[in-house]
């Protein structure tokens, strides 16, 4: 008799949870759905995040303008920004073409060692016998200055596109390597047990497990080694190298020209901060569940 | 028995012969791990036999290597020692005819609780429509509904462990390995998901072991409840709980079958515990 009374109960004890019929609306008790924000709410709110940084901007602006109109500073030492914009102006024909080819520089150096950075990372966390072998190698390679060995690689190759982007690789490839073996090593081991029990090759969990899970970590490292592209490309042109944007600043230097050589330097910071820009609008494009980015994703109370 | 071979969907792991009546085989089992320092004896002289559809539950102190128990069948690791057969087989890799649970859901961040659940089907190669047709009625089951498109940093645990779960099931497995699969969840929600596990298991038919902490937990879900001795972790008895199938929570808390068999199993290990 027990046993009848008991085959009863567990239906209706298990009913609320299976009662929701398959294919209805979702219909999930205190969860309503919402229209996204409109374009005004999102102009607002986009306006209300960043005013901070651009007021931040147009204050050190104005000190360097009011240092510079208060004569503290000899104009031959520190241009006005007036000074400085007019001859952005003037010569934006001219600084525009070696822009372009150090952008251009940073680019290729930049890319290169993302590739090689990351290639090197997945066969050192795959085979320790080479990590052993190429960890010692890597420092060695980071830690010579490469301003030390810069005018080395014009010997070697020339006073072409080639020594500025050695340079650069060189010195942007240090944070990949690492950043991407550190987000390699941080996958959730049983997340890779559970893979094996799933039949997945080492290729499949690589594919859907391991290389997704080190993408934040490679984007930290991404970030620093997109400016210090930047810083490579014009070391590289310090050297040895008649365009680009080192180029420009050392004439400038020469011939005692300190509005351009500030508008060089300008120009060459606005490179830097699009291409960091760049690299985080990606960021948030490729990982929008990483917990960096949840800001201001569905979680908040009204 | 029948049902557990119905539920096999895999061509390939149907053709591991007849199963005769074990689903899992532990003969005279012993691990050792090495470390750095010294050498660890985990688990001594198992023999353990489950068969085919049964539930049964390992209980014991910490650290007494019951996960270990679980990660030998699975074919994550290899004994030191004796035989390990999971369906009539000698294991001897990781085994893919069965699903793994853990304590923590291990989800994926960067999928939708449906993508989690369909991991499962991309590892396996499995027909996209009949994955996604079982991946529903699996959501269903186990009342994920309305959360499907939800990321796991917007569930909670025991909706994560739901996801999880449903990731384990997706191929009929012929076993399932629970390793404290609610171990993490609140004490309702464990109630909850004890009682949801019960219906699962019986309308899917399923091998299961379950390890766990909790005593009320094992001998609520298990047809045997299997009680371990603390490092280096043995079988001190296997206690045969004798209540029906279909269970419900509050009635059968109640019934003596159920009070007699939690106290021999905490006596069990008090002295177990006692002995160290």
């Amino acid at each position: 008799m027990e046993q009848g009374s008991t085959s009863a109960t567990p239906a209706t004890s298990a009913a609320p949870s299976a009662a929701t019929p398959p294919g209805a609306a979702p219909a999930v008790a205190g969860v309503a759905e919402r229209a996204r924000p409109g374009l005004a709410e999102r102009t607002t709110d986009t306006l209300e995040r960043s005013w901070r940084p651009v007021a931040l901007l147009f204050a050190c602006f104005a000190a360097w303008w009011a240092i510079s109109a208060t004569r503290l500073v000899e104009p031959y030492l520190v241009p006005s920004p007036g000074t400085t914009l007019r001859v952005m102006g003037d010569k934006a024909g001219y600084l525009w073409q070696h822009t372009w080819v150090t952008t251009y520089e940073t680019l290729l150096g930049f890319v290169i060692a993302v590739v090689v950075g990351v290639f090197a990372a997945v066969v050192m966390v795959y085979s320790s016998t080479v990590e052993r072998t190429l960890y010692p190698v890597l420092l060695f390679a980071q830690v010579v200055p490469k301003i030390a060995i810069a005018p080395l690689f014009v010997v070697w190759l020339g006073f072409g596109i080639a020594p500025k982007i050695v340079i650069a690789v060189l010195i942007a490839f240090f944070p990949v390597v690492i950043s991407m073996v550190t987000g390699l090593k941080a996958v959730d081991p049983e997340m890779i047990e559970l893979s094996a029990t799933m039949g997945a090759g080492p290729l499949q969990t690589f594919a859907k497990i391991r290389f997704p899970a080190s993408l934040p970590h490679l984007f930290a490292g991404l970030k620093v080694a997109v400016t210090l592209a930047v810083t490579g490309a014009v070391v590289g042109e310090f050297v040895g190298a008649n365009k680009g944007l080192g180029y420009v600043i050392l004439q400038a230097n020469g011939n005692l020209d300190t509005p351009m050589l500030f508008a060089g330097l300008l120009v060459m910071s606005v490179i830097g901060v699009v291409l960091f820009v760049l690299v985080e609008i990606a960021e948030k494009l490729l990982l929008p569940w990483h917990a960096s980015h949840r800001r201001d994703a569905a979680t908040t109370t009204y | 028995m029948t049902m557990a071979e119905e539920t096999l969907a895999e061509p390939a792991a149907a053709r591991s012969g007849p199963g005769d009546g074990a689903a899992v085989d532990l003969d005279d089992v012993a691990v050792r791990f090495r470390t750095k320092k010294k050498d660890v004896t985990a688990l001594r002289q198992v023999s353990l036999s489950v068969a085919m559809g049964e539930f049964v539950a390992i209980v014991g102190p910490s650290g007494c290597g019951k996960s270990t128990l679980l990660k030998l069948v699975a074919g994550l690791l290899r004994p030191s020692a004796g035989d390990v057969r999971l369906r009539g087989e000698a294991v001897t890799g990781p085994r893919r005819d069965i699903g793994y649970v853990f304590q923590r859901a291990a989800l994926l961040e960067w999928r939708s609780a449906r993508r989690n659940i369909l991991l499962q089907a991309e590892m396996r190669r499995m027909p996209g429509a009949e994955a996604r047709k079982r991946a529903d009625e699996l959501i269903d089951m186990t009342g994920l509904r309305g959360f499907e498109d939800a990321y796991p940093h917007e569930l909670s645990g025991g909706m994560q462990q739901r996801v999880a779960l449903c990731r384990a099931l997706l191929h009929r497995p012929p076993v399932l390995l629970m390793d404290e699969p609610f171990g993490a969840l609140d004490a309702l929600t464990r109630e909850q998901m004890n009682i949801e596990l019960n219906r699962i298991w019986r309308e899917t038919g399923t091998t299961v072991l379950l390890v766990t902490h909790s005593i009320a937990e094992a001998v609520y879900l298990a047809d045997r409840v299997v009680v371990m001795s603390a490092r280096p972790g043995t079988v001190v008895e296997i206690i045969e709980v004798g209540l029906p199938a279909e269970r419900d929570y509050a009635e059968t808390m109640a019934r003596e079958e159920f009070s007699a068999a939690t106290t021999r199993i905490r006596r069990l290990l008090g002295a177990a515990s006692g002995a160290e």
